[in-house]
């Protein structure tokens, strides 16, 4: 295979070692080809496309931003969830993950009556802590990481349920509206941003879009991202060139907990209460935008970038279809097929590259 | 066991040890996979400039022997000496924080990143912060390859893409690069052509020249005799016989390999027959040749 990009991992062409002339040059749709984001974009853009052709009100400034919305608060979950993904793993806990995050911090605030950001804070060391137990099972149990998160997706699942049934008599929260701190907490989470006049955006997705920058960063630049995609591809060639792996996976966990705490905080500044039986679910769609992205279920082989434009595109077709006016019942038909042709695209595209060289 | 080893090359340098120690000695080391034995009282010494030549059939124990060695297992029996310190190694990490550097017989490598990737993987250069330096990486890989004679088309490959004989040479390189005392390599050859082959002996020889001790893991007499300065034969999990280059010739070394392990099969054979006989009279033999361990 000629390309140069075939593990996501492709640099911008530095000075130095210059092509071979046995490396015949690459057209940039060759080079193109090789990125792991190229199925998800061509997507994107088919999808935005249909959806300005027969939806009407698609293309407003103000649906545009409702998407955008859409895409941020599964966008954040995914940034994570692709990094774990990436180095080999699956979290099938970090739907209810993201409403264990938000109780813990609307509970605690509420029932010692704390300023809300002490909750934020008691949040954010439980939830990572929750990362970790999923991580340190992993590595001692050395159990598929599938099985062993699909334990603490139900064990958290009942807790959500059956810890804010047991102090609030209901299934919700109490509103946290009326606390110190929930403006201050509420503007850093859960604001409007006025890009212009007639477009506001919500902060989650400059959040997000700061996430996903990060998160490509650490991929490509750093020491770390070698990391994950190593114990990704081959954890035992990994370990053997001196690469902690047991850390290397912790911490994935620990990066997928993060963005759950995050996106917690984003439901109990949005909306003050919390429902505990929500997020259920939802960590098939961060895989799904991960997977449409471009990520190998396998492991070493992803992007960023890729999940990002997956969270996109299923902003795009979740509220796509209610602006075309169709029933929303459509939307998990919808979106099922999309991965299927994703993962369909995307293997299609990297056998051509590899039988091309 | 020998005594004729003449340290060519690499006059020590001050604060290294003599000659007289070797850098790694295993002592009458055991291994148990559960209850199967893989490995029982094996010694082997490998001394700076000098290349060790560890052979023997399928599942004789020489990936046993060298995963010990590179920190992949414990020994359960025997000692482990590097530079006469006893020692027994709990990751590859701290046999690489020794200096011991192993090219695996998978080759550690992640064949889906880049070439350059897979070169640094685990000894990364930063520049700060945790950012790499890449392009000095992309660099360096790309040089110490041309080094080696091998002129790769593009640093970004994934290595996966690569020829067998040109992932060696890049799992070679990289322990070489990164300050390796000594190169433990399992089977570099097995899997080459004729040519490749070549190509990584030569290497072989070239870090012997630069000091380092090499231990080379083949069943191949024909690999090991011209670059090797002693030799062990394992089978099954035993050594039958360590010998210096000056005490035993090619055609010994190869009859040691095959002969041994054919004469004695056929005499077992033989013997559950009935014909004990004649294997009585193979089995002299083998003692002659000194191939049974008894
Ligand atoms: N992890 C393991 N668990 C159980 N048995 C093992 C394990 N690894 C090796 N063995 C056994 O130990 C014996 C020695 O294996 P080893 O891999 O050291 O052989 P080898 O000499 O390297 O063979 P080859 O030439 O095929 O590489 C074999 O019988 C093998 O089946
Ligand atoms: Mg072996």
């Amino acid at each position: 295979m000629t390309s140069s990009a075939a593990s996501g991992l492709a640099e911008p062409p530095v000075a130095g070692p210059g092509p071979d002339e046995r490396l015949a040059r690459q057209s940039l749709l060759r080079r193109l080809l090789g990125r792991p984001e190229l199925g998800a974009l061509l997507g994107a853009v088919a999808l935005f496309a249909f959806f300005s052709i027969v939806a009407d009100a698609f293309l407003e400034a103000g649906s545009f931003s409702t998407v955008l919305y859409a895409a941020s608060t599964y966008g954040i979950m995914a940034v994570g969830v692709s990094l774990l993904m990436i180095g080999g793993e699956f979290d099938l806990s970090a739907g209810v993950m993201v409403t264990s995050a938000a109780l813990i911090a609307a509970l605690t605030a509420y029932q010692f009556t704390l300023n809300v950001w002490a909750g934020v804070v008691i949040s954010l060391a439980l939830t990572l802590a929750l990362g970790m137990v999923n991580g340190l099972l992993y590595v001692r149990t050395k159990l598929p990481s599938f099985i062993i998160t699909l334990a603490t997706f139900f064990m958290l699942a009942g807790l959500n349920l059956g810890v804010t049934k047991a102090l609030t008599g209901n299934v919700a929260s109490d509103s946290v509206r009326d606390m110190d701190g929930f403006d201050s907490a509420r503007w850093i989470f859960a604001s409007d941003i006025d890009v212009l006049d007639a477009l506001k955006i919500k902060i989650t997705v400059l959040w997000w879009l700061l996430f996903v920058a990060i998160a490509t960063w650490i991929l490509l630049r750093t020491r770390v991202g070698n990391w994950i995609f190593a114990v990704g591809g081959s954890a035992a060639s990994a370990r053997a060139v001196g690469v902690p792996v047991a850390r290397v996976k912790i911490g994935l966990f620990m990066g997928v907990a993060f963005c759950a705490w995050f996106s917690g905080m984003h439901l109990v500044f949005a909306f003050a209460t919390v429902q505990s039986g929500e997020g259920v679910g939802n960590e098939f769609l961060y895989i799904i935008c991960a997977v449409i992205g471009g990520c190998l279920l396998t492991g070493g082989y992803g992007s960023a970038i890729g999940a990002a434009i997956g969270a996109f595109i299923f902003g795009m077709t979740n509220k796509g279809i209610v602006y075309a006016e169709w029933n929303p019942d459509w939307f998990r038909f919808f979106l099922g097929a999309m991965l299927l042709i994703a993962t369909v695209v995307n293997l299609i595209v990297r056998r051509r590259v590899e039988r091309s060289s | 066991m020998t005594d004729t080893a003449d340290t060519t090359g690499a006059a020590p340098e001050p604060g290294q040890p003599e000659p007289a120690m070797p850098l790694i000695r295993l002592t009458g080391v055991g291994k148990n996979y559960g209850n199967i034995i893989a490995l029982r009282d094996v010694s082997l010494e490998a001394s700076a400039g000098e290349v060790t030549c560890v052979l023997g059939d399928n599942g004789a124990g020489k990936s046993t022997l060298i995963k010990i060695v590179a920190g992949l297992h414990r020994h359960d029996t025997g000692t482990f000496e590097v530079q006469g310190e006893k020692v027994a190694f709990g990751s590859p990490r701290e046999a690489l924080d020794r200096g011991i550097a192993t090219v695996y017989q998978d080759l550690a490598i992640v064949p889906l990143m880049p070439v350059w990737r897979n070169f640094f993987l685990g000894s990364e250069k930063r520049k700060g912060f945790g950012l790499m330096d890449i392009e000095f990486m992309r660099k360096t890989a790309h040089g110490e390859m041309a080094a080696m004679g091998i002129d790769l088309r593009d640093v970004d490959q994934p290595i996966g893409t690569l020829s067998g004989g040109e992932r060696q040479c890049v799992a070679i390189a990289r322990a070489v690069y990164f300050g390796a005392k000594a190169l433990v390599l399992d089977e570099p050859t097995a899997a080459l052509g004729v040519k490749q082959a070549g190509v990584v002996l030569r290497y072989i020889v070239q870090a012997r020249e630069r000091g380092l001790a090499v231990i080379f893991i083949t069943h191949n007499p024909h690999h090991a005799y011209p670059v090797g300065d002693r030799f062990l034969i394992l089978n099954r999990g035993q050594s039958i016989g360590y010998h210096a280059k000056a005490e035993i010739t090619r055609d010994e070394l190869t009859a040691l390999m095959a002969g041994g392990r054919e004469l004695e099969e056929l005499a077992h054979e033989l013997d559950t027959a009935g014909s004990s006989a004649t294997a009585k009279q193979l089995t002299k033999e083998a003692k002659h040749l000194g191939l049974t361990d008894d």
